[in-house]
């Protein structure tokens, strides 16, 4: 589903990502873990879209085709999901109306009808019962005034609402209380289809243990360092990064 | 027709009185007594509308142009003006839709206009709006009923002369400032509204208006009074780009509100602002103010403006009744190279009066918004209240919001409260939306039609989705 090949980015003219390169099929769900500043919400900004982020170099293909040539909407419609490591407040934009908007911009792209505004209320606040949420939030500006565990559920509310084919969330776990966590996680273990790939950015085994992941990556100076199988998590969790560091460049 | 021969017609005109036929010809350039004589005669207007106007002309002639505004443009020259406009004649309007710039027609379908009112609005010749006609018709049958008096100024001069005489000039008087004094003297045509006692007005005056206001010029008037216990709402303009070769405009209007009545005035106002780079966009210089003059009144102002190269106006309220209410609501976007300086006065008189401001300014491109706001409490207005909150939303890098708040209170049982903010669409809220799949430019009106909420829902239903369509429309390109 998406190939990465020998990523370099740059912000503001510093490199971060380095030769970075991963490969995530349909049905995988991948962990990516790694010290602060390491280029994690790098990569997840990058595969989004976003222009501040400039590709020096490398290639990226989602479904088989050139992704850095889209922009970031026609990526998000074609089921690139980010789960923002940071969500942002927009002020006066009903939550409700965002997310409706986001799902008709879909259905558009896909050809399909706008979707009926009892049908959206029933489907959003279903899904809201099951990450625990009160259907106020759907009444509230964007984030506004979210604390931020809320901000990350309604996070994972709009994944769910969506269902993506490659959802990347970027620390969604943190910040969550263990109740919330479990939500998450069951959020996002209901996601987990044949179809679709998941991708976590976490620092704690924590949620590994409520989304078993196939593959675990360790990220470090903007390249993969080391990967392996959940056991690595373990691992790590154990013996820190040094040692990772070490063993990269030992 | 030559100048020469017009002048020659204007000449005739002053000789034997007022020429009837004559009145299809519009007036040279230039204002003097005798240009304000021959409109007058050319409306077949009674004298004490003569003697009203130029009166006002003497006094416009001792004043002198205002400069405060925070706007800048190249001076007027107020004898490059012609002050009659003979209305256009069916043979120079367009035989149907068909014969419409199809670009009209392309923005009055994105503004969501109804199909009954393009041929109008796009000035098609009367003959061929059927639609319109038969819904007019059964508008005014309704009106009749209910004793409302609805027509042109022009027709209230003629059949309702005491109410004219009573009523205009009570609110805003000729010599209040240097355009009011101007339109005084030489007011095109406008509306008059007359709502008796007790009446509550069976429908929006919106809906009738738009329908059938012929092209009222450059220099509107407008009259509405509520008699005592009335209800009436009004609105004026609409979403339509307006273009005239007319470049300055100055309307009054003039709202009494007496004990019990209640007035809405809405206005969604659209003139055509110029190109990017300013060229060709209307100056807007508009006076509109309203009096509660009644205990219990109640006047309330809402606007959307997003047009004209240069916006000067601020709707008021004097709060003379005892508990009588002022409010504001306004959205004014300015993009490219617009200048808008608009806002509002509250005078508290009475004691007890409130009033509420609610103000909305977006700039985007290099256009500058600027609210000037004043509220003045009168020593004699004994718990006067008053809640200003002025926002500004800006749209890239190179626009301007000023906020200029007057506060003057002379009772100290008064309680005035300001808040303002100013916010900026950042590049992560937009990059936010897109995420989900969202257009920058959706994300855009989306971003605006939420900061703009408060006010939208003031204005009546049909028209605060139009305001909203408007207001995308006005905004496209703003970024990126
Ligand atoms: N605008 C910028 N200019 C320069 N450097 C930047 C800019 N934005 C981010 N960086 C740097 O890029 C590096 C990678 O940041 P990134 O957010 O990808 O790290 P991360 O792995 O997600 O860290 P964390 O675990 O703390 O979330 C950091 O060192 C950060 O300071
Ligand atoms: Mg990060």
């Amino acid at each position: 589903m998406l190939e990465i090949e020998n990523l370099h980015s740059q912000i503001g003219g510093t490199d971060i990502l380095r030769g970075l390169s991963l490969n995530v099929n349909a049905g995988e769900v991948h962990a990516i873990m790694g010290p602060n500043g390491s280029g994690k919400s790098t990569l997840a900004q990058v595969i989004a879209g976003h222009e501040e982020y400039v590709v020096t170099d490398g290639s990226v293909t989602y479904k088989g085709a050139d992704l850095l040539s889209l922009d970031p909407e026609e990526r998000a419609r074609d089921g690139i999901f980010l789960g923002f490591q940071y969500p942002v407040e927009i002020p006066g934009v009903n939550n409700a109306y965002l997310l409706k908007a986001a799902m008709n911009a879909k259905r558009k792209h896909l050809g399909l009808e706008e979707i009926d505004a009892f049908e959206f209320l029933k489907l959003a606040k279903e899904r809201m019962a099951m990450l625990g949420m009160d259907p106020k939030f759907l009444n509230r500006g964007v984030n506004e005034g979210f604390s931020g565990g809320e901000k990350k559920r309604n996070e994972i509310l709009q994944m769910a609402m969506l269902e993506p084919s490659l959802a990347i969330l970027d620390e969604t776990d943190s910040g969550l209380d263990i109740d919330a966590l479990k939500a998450v996680a069951e959020g996002v273990n209901s996601l987990r289809t044949p179809e679709r790939a998941i991708v976590l950015v976490t620092h704690y085994q924590r949620l590994l243990d409520y989304i078993e992941p196939d593959f675990v990556h360790v990220l470090s100076e903007g390249r993969i360092v080391r990967s392996g199988d959940k056991s690595l998590a373990l691992e790590l969790e154990d013996k820190g990064y040094d040692w990772v560091r070490e063993a990269a460049n030992g | 027709m030559s100048s020469e021969n017009i002048e020659s017609i204007v000449n005739r005109c002053y000789e034997h009185g007022f020429v009837t036929d004559i009145a299809t010809e519009s007036l040279p350039p230039g204002l003097n007594e005798d240009v304000i004589r021959a409109i007058s005669a050319r409306k077949n207007e009674p004298e004490f509308m003569l003697e009203w106007r130029l009166q006002a002309y003497q006094q416009w002639l001792e004043m002198t142009e205002p400069d405060w505004a925070h706007v800048n443009y190249p001076p007027i020259d107020f004898n490059a003006i012609s002050y009659y406009a003979a209305p256009k004649s069916d043979e120079d309007r367009p035989k149907s839709l068909d014969e419409v710039d199809p670009k009209l027609l392309e923005t009055y379908d994105k503004l969501g206009i109804p199909l009954h009112e393009r041929a109008r609005l796009a000035g098609v010749a009367v003959d061929a709006v059927f639609d319109s006609v038969s819904v007019a018709t059964t508008f005014k049958g309704k009106l009749a009923e209910a004793g409302v008096i609805f027509c042109s100024f022009s027709e209230a001069v003629h059949d309702h002369p005491e109410l004219v005489r009573k009523y205009l000039g009570s609110v805003v008087p000729r010599r209040d400032n240097f355009y009011a004094a101007l339109n005084s003297a030489v007011f095109s045509d406008g509306s008059f509204v007359y709502i008796p006692k007790g009446v509550r007005c069976p429908m929006e005056l919106s809906t009738y208006f738009r329908i059938n206001a012929a092209n009222t010029g450059q220099f509107e008037r407008t009259l509405i009074i509520a008699d005592e216990g009335s209800h009436v709402s009004y609105l004026e303009g609409c979403t339509a780009p307006m273009r005239d070769e007319n470049q300055l405009h100055a309307a009054v209007v003039e709202l009494v509100a007496l004990e019990g009545a209640e007035i809405k005035y809405s206005t969604v106002q659209n003139w055509y602002p110029g190109d990017e780079n300013g060229v060709g966009g209307i100056y807007n210089f508009v006076t509109k103010r309203g009096d509660c003059r009644g205990d219990n009144s109640k006047i309330s102002w809402t606007q959307v403006e997003t047009g004209s190269a240069i916006t000067w106006k601020y709707p008021s309220c004097i709060l003379r009744g005892a508990n009588s209410v002022g409010e504001f609501y306004s959205v004014a976007v300015a993009n490219n190279m617009q200048q808008a300086d608009t806002g509002t006065k509250m005078i508290h008189i009475g004691p007890n009066t409130r009033s509420t401001i609610v103000s909305k300014g977006i700039s985007a491109g290099r256009a500058q918004n600027a609210y000037r706001g004043l509220v003045k409490v009168l020593p004699q207005a004994h718990g006067a209240r008053n809640h200003t909150q002025c926002d500004s939303l800006l749209i890239g890098k190179e626009c301007g919001a000023h906020t200029f708040p007057y506060m003057e209170i002379k009772n100290p049982s008064a309680k005035v409260e300001h808040e303002a903010t100013t916010s900026k669409i950042s590049a992560n809220q937009l990059f936010y939306c897109r995420q989900r799949g969202i257009s920058e430019e959706d994300a855009v009106n989306m971003i605006v039609n939420g900061f703009c909420k408060e006010v939208f829902k003031e204005l009546p239903m049909e028209f605060a989705v139009e305001a909203q369509a408007l207001l995308n429309v006005s905004l496209e390109g703003a970024v990126g």
